[in-house]
């Protein structure tokens, strides 16, 4: 194995006063090289670009947006169906609004829908996770896997519609419904990762000199389980606003009027291929965004990869 | 009168077999440490010898707790500490230590230095709450390494550094007894000895005994006062340094010495006859009746095939496990 | 004059990293006579597998060969394309690697790996599987390896390290082969294993007819198996004699701080160890690199880079005491 000794700051932090400064120094560094690793990656710039951009949208709309008012209950039917022209550059639909105002507050949604998602699901799944590969073998262990293996068969767009069908179809409850299928894959996922991280010496080392099992789970396994569940993460984003449009598409999630990619798609459906602007403008929306927070996913790898660069 | 600190007694350590499905294989079992017997005294350094699969490292583990005991006891400072780390009270994982092999493993690449070393003195309570960065850069200190270092995380400090790291967590509990499990194999020969000659240090300044595994019989030589060789889970001989290797009496003894590479003629004096080793080392899961060394054993009897040689004590303190001896 | 095989002339290499552009090779002089066996001898970090990676054009993207030359048979390998090289790979230089796990694809069987070696050897008597599979038995059967028939529909997982290291060894001297590299080989092999592993190596090595380079970090391990020693320190050579006279006299003060690192077998402890750290390789001392550590450091030392340079007895030394 051979190994770069780096030599650095052997000279310049000699104070033992100045803790906040080296900390602030190491965390800026850290930052930096983090970001150094991302960027190695070209289409992770590309990725990160698209996903920033759509996001600014989003948030921007009321200010950018051509048509605010188009958002919500609007209607102007001599202006319907326009093909895109220079005052409406994604054309009209066929209430006479303007797609491009929509498809732009349709953004929203669709990162409310992934950032609402995993963020429940991802602290969930990796925690039972944890404990379910450090305490492998014992009952814990085994009762979270066979759980976990019930709910990976449920498929996910299927179950969502069973929810939203049950109870009323809004954004919360596909947003819930999608929660509930997706976190398995987290367990699983953080499952072979504290397994394997379990047997590290580093981690007997802890566990010899008498640590806390909350300790050892949260402070030594978890943080090397990050990259993973990160890189996941960027992915993931894509997948579950994907969900998100499908189930829309069907007619579960935001109502009309409020605009969603999927809803938009379907409005857009039957009036292929004349009026083809309706339906394909919201659908390359959401083309771009997965394609987006797919290209950052290999960059989110390498940055949380502990090699040298 | 020196007490002893730690003393072995028949202990074994089997580990069962798993066929391809994932069940234990009956009566099958990788005999890892096959009955031994140790006393170590308080102070000295004692080291522990062998190839890879002798069961030098198991028996380290088994010391620590790591492993728990198949049978046999354990007795440090008299009291019975044949159980695994999980069920041992937090004094005694205070009183020994271990310094893994692999500086690449033995610390999170994910956690600073500073807090590597904070963990073993804020679990038993030793942590100076007024002036803690202190307390730990004189931890620091006591292995050579500045204040620089605490900050920084293991995977932009080098090998023997780390392992400096390793020792100053390891001796931050100020512990009796420290196990060395190979601590400089993977490093240069001049942080080897940087590193050596910093535990000479230590042992003298906070009076530890260390228990001390490896396979450099060179490094056996100037670091250690007495000497046991393991041999596919059973220790063949054990004597104090000097005489273990100006007198070796065992066959096994005599082939690890002769094949060490050296630099010097007069140290190939030092070396006895070149032994070759032949025929494979037999895997521990089917260990040959008799004695275990016989299939490579140069001076390997009919006796040798049928019955396996006990311990004897040849001359003072000098123990040999072999029928040549008998 | 003795045929080369290889020589190296100034060789400059320096790694693109996060932190800067860090100079590793520093002006890097080697070379090799046929069937000559020379050892390079030095610590982690000093530049050793990254000079024979040079020679074999496997460095990492992100190296850059600055400077100099690297001559096989009189022919620049710098300056060659990528065709001009793959023959080279395939019958002059093979490499054995220092993890034979690493080295051996664990999902094909052994005879599997060596019949594409043989394959690639476009050697006219193994033309067609029979004859190739001769050649893999012979191949295995020269390192001592039992049952090498069985041995070619194994897998490496189940051998022990001393026989994988033993195959790459087969490998690498299967067919013949002007230059043989050997990456410390048997750094992770037991002493008794490393000792047949060594002997092994050396023998067929001197059969063929081949040059051995080894790289180890071990003094006694190179002289046990080569008749030649290059000392290297931060990305220089400071040291070059046959074995028999680097150990009656050392030259330069690295070669000198190594030796009584070494712990003896006639007992007597074990010296303090060399103080200070390689040099950074982002920001190097200049002059001679050794400057920051060395007892007999002079003014001049910290100038000038001393000239790698021979000083009698075939002995070469870069150092300004001589």
């Amino acid at each position: 194995m051979t190994e770069k000794r780096s030599n650095y700051n052997n000279n310049l932090l000699t104070n033992v006063g100045n803790e906040e400064l080296a900390i602030k120094r190491d965390k800026i560094e850290g930052i930096k090289r983090a970001w150094y690793k991302f960027s190695l990656n070209r289409m992770s710039i590309i990725g990160l670009a698209t996903v920033l951009i759509v996001a600014l949208l989003g948030i921007f709309e009321p200010l950018i947006a051509p048509y605010p008012a188009h958002v919500g209950p609007f209607v102007d039917f001599a202006s319907a169906c326009q093909i895109p022209s220079i005052s409406h550059w994604m054309g009209t639909d066929n209430f006479g609004r303007d797609i491009l105002s929509r498809t732009m507050f349709a953004f929203r949604g669709a990162f409310v829908m992934g950032f609402g998602v995993l963020l429940v699901v991802v602290p969930i799944g990796s925690i039972l996770g944890l404990i379910a590969g450090y305490w492998k073998g014992k009952t814990i262990s085994t009762f979270i896997l066979r759980v976990t293996d019930i709910f990976l068969a449920l498929p996910p767009l299927i179950l969502a519609l069973c929810v939203c069908a049950i109870m009323r179809p809004t954004l919360f409850n596909s947003m819930m419904a999608v929660t509930i299928a997706w976190w398995p894959w987290y367990t699983r996922l953080v499952y072979g990762m504290s397994t394997s991280i379990s047997n590290e010496l580093y981690v007997k080392s802890a566990e010899l000199l008498g640590a806390s099992k909350s300790h050892v789970l949260f402070k030594e396994i978890l943080p090397n389980c990050l990259s993973p569940i990160f890189t996941k993460m960027t992915l993931d984003m894509g997948w579950v606003i994907l969900t998100g449009a499908s189930l829309s598409f069907v007619g579960l999630g935001e109502q009309p009027p409020t605009p969603a990619l999927g809803t938009m798609v379907s409005d857009g459906a039957k009036y292929l291929p004349e009026l083809w602007w309706i339906s394909i403008f919201p659908a390359l929306a959401i083309m771009i965004i997965v394609l987006g927070f797919n290209l950052m996913g290999d960059g989110v790898k390498d940055m949380f990869s502990s090699g040298e660069v | 009168m020196v007490n002893n600190i730690l003393e072995v007694k028949g202990l074994k350590k089997y580990f069962p077999i798993y066929n391809a499905g994932g069940v234990k294989q009956k009566g099958v079992f990788v005999k890892a440490i096959d009955g031994i017997d140790l006393s170590i005294r308080e102070g000295e350094t004692f080291g522990l010898v062998g190839e890879s699969g002798s069961g030098k490292s198991t028996t380290a583990y088994n010391i620590v707790g790591m492993y728990g005991v198949t049978e046999g006891k354990i007795l440090f400072k008299g009291e019975d500490i044949s159980i695994i780390t999980n069920s041992r009270s937090l004094r005694l994982k205070k009183d020994i230590q271990i310094v893994f092999q692999d500086p690449g493993t033995t610390l999170n690449p994910q956690r600073s230095i500073r807090q590597i070393l904070r963990l073993p003195l804020q679990i038993h309570g030793m942590l100076n709450k007024q002036n803690e960065e202190a307390q730990i850069i004189r931890l620091l200190n006591t292995v050579e390494l500045s204040s620089d270092f605490l900050y920084k995380y293991p995977t932009m400090i080098g090998g023997g550094e780390r392992q400096m790291v390793a020792i100053a967590r390891a001796i931050a509990t100020d512990p009796s007894l420290v196990v060395l499990d190979e601590p400089t194999s993977s490093l240069d020969v001049s942080i080897q000895a940087k590193i050596i000659n910093m535990l000479l240090k230590l042992q003298k300044q906070h009076n530890l005994t260390y228990v001390f595994i490896t396979h450099d019989l060179s490094l056996v030589r100037n670091f250690t006062t007495r000497v046991a060789i393991m041999y596919l889970g059973k220790i063949a001989e054990i004597a104090p340094t000097a005489q273990f290797f100006r007198v070796p009496k065992h066959p096994y003894t005599k082939m690890l010495l002769s094949s060490i590479p050296v630099i010097s003629k007069m140290e190939e004096e030092l070396k006895p006859k070149k032994i070759k080793s032949q025929g494979e080392i037999p895997s521990p899961v089917d260990v040959p009746p008799g004695c275990s060394f016989n299939t490579r054993c140069p001076m390997a009897y009919d006796k040798c095939y049928k019955v396996d040689p006990v311990m004897k004590e040849v001359e003072p303190d000098h123990m040999v496990r072999c029928h040549l001896f008998d | 004059m003795k045929d080369t095989v290889v020589e190296i002339r100034d060789l400059y290499v320096g790694f693109k990293t996060f932190k800067g552009y860090t100079k590793v090779l520093n002006g890097v002089d080697l070379s090799v006579n046929k069937g000559e066996r020379i050892s390079i001898v030095g610590e982690t970090g000093c530049g050793k597998t990254t000079t024979v990676k040079a020679i074999l054009q496997i460095l990492a993207k992100q190296a850059k060969i600055e400077k100099g030359e690297i001559l096989f048979k009189g022919k620049d390998l710098l300056k060659m394309t990528k065709n001009e090289i793959k023959p080279i790979r395939e019958t002059g230089i093979s490499m054995i690697f220092q993890d034979p796990v690493a080295a051996l694809n664990p999902v094909f069987t052994i005879g599997q790996q060596l019949s594409v070696v043989i394959k690639y050897s476009r050697l006219k008597r193994t033309k067609g599987e029979e004859a190739q599979k001769e050649l893999a038995i012979k191949a295995l059967k020269e390192t001592s390896l039992p049952d090498p028939k069985r041995l070619l529909n194994s897998y490496p997982f189940q051998l022990s390290g001393g026989m994988r290291q033993r195959v790459c060894i087969a490998m690498a001297l299967a067919t013949p082969r002007s230059l043989v590299i050997a990456d410390e080989p048997t750094t992770n092999l037991d002493v008794t294993i490393q000792d047949q592993v060594l002997q092994i190596l050396k023998q067929r090595v001197q059969d063929k007819g081949s040059s051995l380079i080894l790289i180890t970090h071990s003094l006694g391990v190179a002289r046990e198996t080569t008749d030649r020693i290059y000392v290297m320190y931060a990305g220089n050579m400071v040291e070059a004699a046959s074995t028999s006279e680097l150990f009656k006299n050392q030259y330069h003060p690295y070669t000198k701080g190594l030796i009584s690192c070494i712990p003896k077998l006639s007992g007597g402890g074990i010296a303090e160890g060399i103080p200070g750290r390689i040099p950074n390789y982002l920001n190097p001392p200049y002059g001679c690199r050794y400057s920051t550590r060395c007892p007999k450091v002079m003014e001049r030392c910290t100038k000038e880079k001393p000239e790698f340079k021979d000083v009698g007895n075939g002995h070469q030394v870069a150092c300004f005491l001589y």
